[in-house]
């Protein structure tokens, strides 16, 4: 990195709500190794990413695959050592805990996998799936274990539980895995719930319905949520804020009406342009598309990353100097040279 | 006989034989396909609609049960063919299929033009010179730089990938191609990519088109017309546009329900329940146990009902 970006810190101060999560200046970097030793490179996969999150926020990062999402969500949750930068939760580094703040922190933190299935270890009902982080996190009374199971499925509609107790994974619908997978998440009360793209694998119908769960266990709890998709269309039954992620960086943050009024970048546009309603008249239209692809993290293009694919290129500016992020109205901040002043 | 129809599916079924028992993957589906038109075959998972597209081109599994009915591809009965003559003179040649994640089927040591080529030399007959000129007007086609004849697979990105996969459907020139999920695994702007090819395709080369899929949203960058299928059945069928504003089949009622909009602020609806099992399907209507307008009627088997042109398999419009 040549240069660092000197944005100022985005605030969410203004509803006053105490900051759960703070991240900043966020980069993860992944080596590359040639041969297994020689150097070759790295992969800037988060690369300088700051935000705050406040308590019983909803935010919603948005991104395609590859573009850092995943990395970021890692670094959040702990299993990815950040290059540079700092993530702060209630005002701690996570990245300074011993192994017993760590067992709280993850406790602390819940984690909804995208791909249900593949997320539940198949050789275990669901009691044991919910049991395990009580028995890791040293909860020692079977019964106090066994009500807080019931009490954990009761809450995301596994009833009778009876019913669901001794099923294992493969004999549940999809629907009803996620909900397994939520519970588990939720079993230690956690204040932040990180979901990766939670209902991109279910059919349309139940989508909504694990929406509603994950949005009402947000309402009841004072859930913070971390929703990361690629789906724009979802988001705004669930979140209040919306960071659009590229290549790397957040270019875009803005509330979530804001965002799908009023965008400003021009890669927010063309994924709202990209994303599709049910509607006759699509078939009579071509869209317009950016052309290109995103870029290799290995080498991003220089200045702006989003550049070479944009068609309101400022030559000599976009292509050279890294665009500042400019407030352009509350709350809704962009990175982009468009908005210089 | 009306010479615009290109294919007329009648009473199709397809049952597979389980440990469980049969399954009625696909029971008795009719539909109609005019030249140059795209029709969208709805459904969620499970509903039969990947086994549909099968039967269709019948790339069939060893365990069934029963396969019948009559498909009329361009005035001829394909079902009463051997299976020599199908694959002869149907499959590949007069219809064929882009499979559900097909980016990821790429043989991944041969060259993609190569993998392109293949069908045009053992279908059509042509030499290998020949059918590699046909693979890179193909590339043309569907907007992969020609000097990619030469790459493999590994080097290109999921949306490449996918629309070297059309390539390859495209390039003994058939007048049908059936996508099954062509998009699903993709990005919001890669998809949006693949949609612009398939239209340009549609209108160019005057292709006929049925889309198999589950994203309603998506769907209608491509649809003529729309048919949802629920455990099996065809329950609705429609013109896009009367569809997609005002759908009748209270199924398709509530899915459309369930669809988020970006621009409107509604509330989301869902369906209780889950699609009744293919081994033991109900008797009378399929839908009837999560139907909200559910009545006495419906423990009878609804036939469809023509309601403005559309068909409907419901007895709210008898």
């Amino acid at each position: 990195m040549s240069q660092v970006n000197l944005a100022p810190t985005f605030s969410t101060q203004q509803d006053a709500r105490p900051v759960l999560l703070s991240v900043q200046e966020l980069r993860v970097w992944f080596e590359l190794r040639r041969f297994g030793f020689g150097h070759a490179g790295y992969v800037h996969a988060v690369d300088g990413v700051s935000f705050d999150l406040a308590e019983g926020e909803t935010i919603a990062i948005v991104g395609e695959s590859g573009c850092g999402k995943s990395s970021l969500m890692k670094a959040i949750l702990g299993l990815n050592k950040p290059t540079a930068g700092r993530i702060l939760f209630e005002g701690q580094d996570i990245n300074q805990f011993d192994a017993a703040k760590k067992r709280w922190y993850h406790s602390r933190v819940g984690y909804v996998q995208q791909d249900p299935f593949g997320a539940l270890p198949p050789f275990m009902p669901v009691r044991r799936i919910l049991e395990e982080p009580l028995i890791i996190s040293g909860v020692k009374d079977k019964d106090e274990r066994m009500e807080r199971i019931r009490k954990g499925m009761e809450e995301v509609k596994l009833s009778p539980v009876e019913d669901f107790m001794e099923k294992y994974p493969h004999m549940l619908s999809g629907g009803q895995q996620q909900r397994v997978v939520i519970a588990r998440a939720m079993i230690m009360e956690p204040k932040l719930l990180v979901a990766d793209e939670p209902v991109s694998m279910l059919d349309a119908s139940v989508r909504v319905e694990i929406l509603k769960l994950l949005r009402a266990l947000q309402e009841r709890h004072n859930l913070s949520v971390i929703y990361i998709t690629h789906d724009l269309s979802t988001v705004s039954y669930f979140s209040e804020r919306i960071f659009v992620m590229y290549a790397g960086q957040l270019i875009e943050k803005a509330p979530v009406r804001g965002l799908i009024d009023r965008p400003a970048h021009p890669y927010t546009q063309a994924l709202l342009t990209g994303t599709s309603e049910p509607d006759a008249r699509n078939a009579l239209t071509y869209k317009e598309i950016p052309p290109g692809e995103p870029p290799s993290l290995v080498k991003p293009p220089s200045g702006c990353r989003f550049h070479p694919r944009c068609t309101r290129i400022i030559k000599g500016e976009c292509d050279v100097n890294e665009p500042l992020e400019f407030t352009i109205e509350d709350r809704h901040s962009v990175s982009c040279w468009l908005y210089k002043g | 006989m009306d010479n615009k129809q290109l294919l007329r599916v009648k009473d199709l079924k397809l049952y597979f034989r389980t440990r469980a028992g049969e399954v009625q993957a696909v029971d008795g589906v009719d539909f109609e396909l005019n030249y140059n038109r795209a029709v969208v075959i709805l459904g969620e998972s499970g509903c039969g609609k990947t086994s549909l597209a099968k039967a269709i081109l019948r790339l069939l599994p060893r365990n069934i049960s029963q396969y019948s009915g009559s498909i009329l591809l361009e005035n001829r009965d394909v079902m009463t063919l051997n299976e020599e003559d199908f694959r002869r003179s149907v499959r590949w040649v007069q219809m064929s299929l882009v499979p559900q994640a097909a980016m990821n089927a790429l043989n991944p040591v041969i060259r993609v033009g190569e993998q392109v080529a293949e069908p045009a030399i053992i279908h059509l007959g042509v030499s290998k010179q020949e059918a590699m000129e046909m693979a890179a007007k193909m590339f043309q086609h569907v907007g992969v730089p020609v000097d990619f004849l030469t790459r493999y697979p590994f080097e290109l990105s999921g949306g490449m990938r996918q629309r070297v996969a059309i390539a390859m459907a495209l390039v003994t020139s058939p007048n049908l191609i059936v996508l099954d999920e062509p998009t699903s695994a993709l990005d919001v702007l890669t998809q949006a990519n693949i949609f612009n090819v398939l239209k340009r395709l549609k209108k160019e080369l005057g292709l006929s088109f049925i889309l198999i899929t589950h994203d309603i949203a998506t769907s209608s960058e491509l649809a003529d017309e729309v048919a949802v299928m629920y455990a099996g059945q065809i329950i609705e069928t429609a013109d896009a546009e009367p569809f997609f504003t005002n759908p009748l089949h209270p199924y398709s009622q509530k899915l459309m329900a369930s669809v988020p909009r970006l621009h409107e602020q509604k509330e989301l609806d869902f369906i209780v329940g889950q699609p009744p099992s293919l081994i033991n399907p109900p008797k009378g209507c399929r839908f009837a146990a999560r139907c909200p307008f559910r009545f006495e009627k419906c423990a009878e088997e609804p036939p469809v009902f023509q309601k403005d042109g559309r068909e409907v398999k419901c007895w709210l419009y008898a």
